[in-house]
């Protein structure tokens, strides 16, 4: 009987079939709230425009009046011969926060592969709860510590690697010699405190990301007879390669604008040089931290130089940090948080 | 029960309750190697290090003492075990060094300045006192932190109450409206929370006080520490809205709620204890930023206690400005500031670590225990109803 039917009556050629579109109708009330959610979450974008636009309106006078020099010039005076740029500042900064990323990335990935992949479960949750507070140590404490409990420590350190691997460029030191006074205050230095404070940020988006690495991989790499590293060979560091990378960068921007703890530690010098050990280095943040009392008037030139080089500061960290973003989300989309 | 015995007496006799074969113990061998690696490594780093080659610094003597340690333990792994097992124990070793550094560090910087602001705070006059009195040759038992205290708790908390309600409603947007548009705001909030501090002050001073005319005051400090705050405000909340199970929403909606309804009465409350903790986490980390308040707070020696108006320090400031002075003594009262910051922070860490912790929903021991009793109160009434009206029923009859 159903096989007679379906020889009989043919169904006509319908057109391809097409899924039907789904369309939620909301409520008035519904709309209302969603319109409100939708506008609070645009107006980060809100926020960061205006931060844009109010740093460029205010750092025009300095553009206007040093025009492309203030990319090349060095120094830094804001008063009768005005004469100031960034070329000294930026650069160091640079140096401290690749300094800074050079310890902190290897240090950061070994402690988020060790709570991951290695720690028993009930010690996992401590060493979270360590490196969230690590994360939350204010950065005036990290100067503090740096300026009187680190620096008088790390400078027999600074000076044996002046002294015996001072043929490698950048441990390479203008005089030779084991004063104090000339290993303090150097790019180096900060650059370890800037690291400190960078560990937290690496270590915990990558372990987000390395916990997320799929088990029944994990298990087929133990069925294989992989030993725990080369599971995490093999697995974890592949799975989690994107995560890593836009960890460091998020850590880049946060190294590039840290202000107090450097503020407190560094000499400032004016001429850029790759000696990192030497006593004397820069950076805008800490410059604009040092500067700005000098200038409580608003038309000021010394106010827009600052506002100047803080847009420099915004700018790089923008783009560093949303190229970050970027790349930690595309690790994370598919996976527990897909929308 | 019966069926129980039957399968049994008539099956084959049952195994002994299996036992889970343990991975991983740990073996003599091991930590042997482990503690013979550390003491030789210290030796021949003492020997060679403050003998045999000039060098000198504590902490130059311990990383050659972590270099000569891991040298060590991968030579006598080599010896007893195979190549594989080696380069896994090297690892092992190198990941766990990474948790004690951190920890080491956490503890290090924390107990640091606990123990150089005892100094200044074993005088209990330095919470009650201002900067006010205070001249360049004061001894310490003058001048404290009273106005900064202040400063800071109204600050913090004027923050808060700026940064959370903004925060809170762009993290629902995130997880509830969410979609395709909402990808790009997630992108600039994570670009955000690692954005330079220094920023959030600039653009206040640019924006509130030189163009609106706002003057320097703690409530334009508390701006610029909203502005640090809202991104991670945000960040921390949507992780939290994101674990509420997608089943209580369909239930809410089930029972014909609307999608504010649901967000009001299904999705908040359930993730309360996990927002209380970005909230409280958030004020963590607002509370100890100087940057931003640097360039707007101004700086007041006396006590102000209205935001609104005048010159108002906060602790982080404090401690810079003493820190910075060239006065003996100043340095000692910023660590005293500090003794008190840590404090604070460590007070609201552990706050935060109370409340949260749990999964959306989970209850905390009280809750369940209160839970539990209104339970057993309902149950008591219901058989009280039931013997009431059995005996009514009983009296009719």
């Amino acid at each position: 009987m159903p096989a007679e039917a379906n020889t009989r009556i043919m169904p006509p050629a319908l057109p391809e079939d097409t899924p039907r579109a789904i369309v939620a109708h909301h409520s008035t009330g519904d709309r209302i709230f969603r319109g409100t959610l939708r506008a609070s979450g645009w107006s980060v974008f809100v926020i960061t425009g205006l931060i844009l636009a109010f740093l460029i309106a205010r750092a025009a006078k300095a553009f206007r009046f040093m025009g492309v020099r203030f990319l090349t010039t060095s120094s830094w005076v804001t008063l009768s011969p005005q004469h100031f740029g960034i070329a000294a500042i930026l650069p160091f900064g640079i140096m401290i926060a690749l300094i800074a990323l050079i310890i902190a990335v290897p240090t950061g990935i070994a402690i988020a592969l060790y709570i991951s992949e290695y720690a028993p479960p009930r010690l996992k949750r401590s060493l979270i709860a360590v490196i969230d507070l690590m994360a939350a140590i204010p950065s005036i404490i990290f100067g503090l510590w740096g300026l009187l409990f680190l620096e008088p420590r790390i400078i027999g350190f600074d000076s044996w690697l002046g002294r015996h691997l001072g043929w490698i460029p950048v441990f390479n030191f203008r005089q030779n010699t084991s004063v104090a006074a000339d290993y303090a205050g150097s790019t180096f230095i900060a650059g370890v405190v800037v690291s400190l404070m960078v560990i937290p940020i690496v270590t915990s988006l990558s372990r987000q990301v390395f916990s997320q690495a799929p088990q029944g991989e994990r298990e087929g790499a133990y069925a294989l007879g992989a030993t725990r590293w080369g599971m995490v060979r093999t697995v974890v560091l592949p799975f989690g390669r994107a995560g890593v990378i836009g960890a460091t960068m998020l850590g880049l921007g946060r190294a590039l604008g840290e202000t107090i703890a450097v503020t407190l530690i560094i000499t400032p010098a004016w001429d850029f040089n790759f000696r990192v050990l030497q006593a004397g280095s820069n950076s805008i943040a800490s410059r604009i931290a040092v500067d700005f009392p000098s200038f409580p008037q608003g038309g000021s030139m010394g106010l827009s130089a600052l506002m100047a080089a803080g847009l420099v500061l915004f700018a790089m960290t923008l783009i560093v940090n949303t190229i970050g973003a970027i790349v930690i989300g595309r690790s994370r989309s598919g996976l527990a948080t897909a929308d | 029960m019966a069926a129980d015995t039957e399968t049994t007496q008539t099956a084959a006799p049952e195994p002994a309750a299996d036992t889970p074969l343990r991975l991983r113990t740990v073996t003599a061998e091991g930590v042997l190697t482990l503690a013979g690696a550390a003491a030789g490594a210290l030796g021949l780093d003492w020997v060679l290090y403050e003998r045999v080659l000039p060098f000198s610094g504590v902490l130059g003597f311990w990383v050659s003492w972590y270099a000569l340690f891991l040298v060590l333990y991968t030579a006598v792994a080599a010896l007893q075990w195979d190549k594989l097992s080696v380069r896994d124990k090297f690892c092992s070793v190198a990941f766990t060094t990474g948790g004690l550094l951190a920890t080491a560090i956490v503890i290090d910087q924390v107990a640091y300045t606990l123990v150089r602001g005892w100094a200044a705070v074993k005088f209990p006059r330095f919470f009650t006192q201002t900067m006010a009195d205070e001249g360049p040759l004061s001894p310490i038992q003058v001048g404290g932190v009273a106005h900064a205290l202040v400063g800071t708790l109204e600050q913090i908390l004027l923050g808060t109450a700026l940064a959370v309600p903004l925060g809170l409603l762009a993290a629902l947007y995130l997880a509830e409206v969410g979609g395709r548009a909402a990808r790009p705001v997630r992108t600039l909030v994570d670009a955000m929370t690692a954005l330079p501090d220094i920023i959030a002050g600039l653009f206040i001073l640019a924006f509130c006080v030189l163009t609106l005319g706002l003057p320097k005051s703690g409530f334009a400090a508390s701006l610029a520490l909203a502005i640090t705050m809202l991104p991670i405000v945000t960040r921390a909340s949507e992780a939290v809205l994101r674990i509420v199970p997608g089943t209580l929403r369909e239930a809410s909606y089930a029972l014909g709620g609307s999608q504010w309804r649901t967000v009001l009465n299904v999705v908040l409350p359930t993730a309360r204890s996990g927002l209380a903790t970005a909230v409280v986490l958030a004020m963590a980390r607002g509370i100890g930023e100087t940057a931003p308040v640097l360039l707007v707070a101004g700086y007041a020696r006396g006590m102000n206690t209205n935001p609104f108006h005048g010159w108002q320090t906060s602790l982080p400031l404090y401690i810079y400005y003493e820190v910075t002075s060239p006065v003996p003594d100043d340095k000692i009262r910023a660590f005293g500031g500090g003794f008190a910051l840590v404090l604070l922070v460590l007070v609201l860490f552990t706050i935060a670590r109370r409340i949260g912790g749990g999964a959306p929903g989970e209850l905390t021991r009280r809750q369940r225990r209160r839970l539990e009793k209104q339970d057993a109160a309902r149950q008591i009434e219901a058989g009280q109803r039931l013997t009431n009206s059995g005996a009514a029923e009983g009296a009719e009859a």
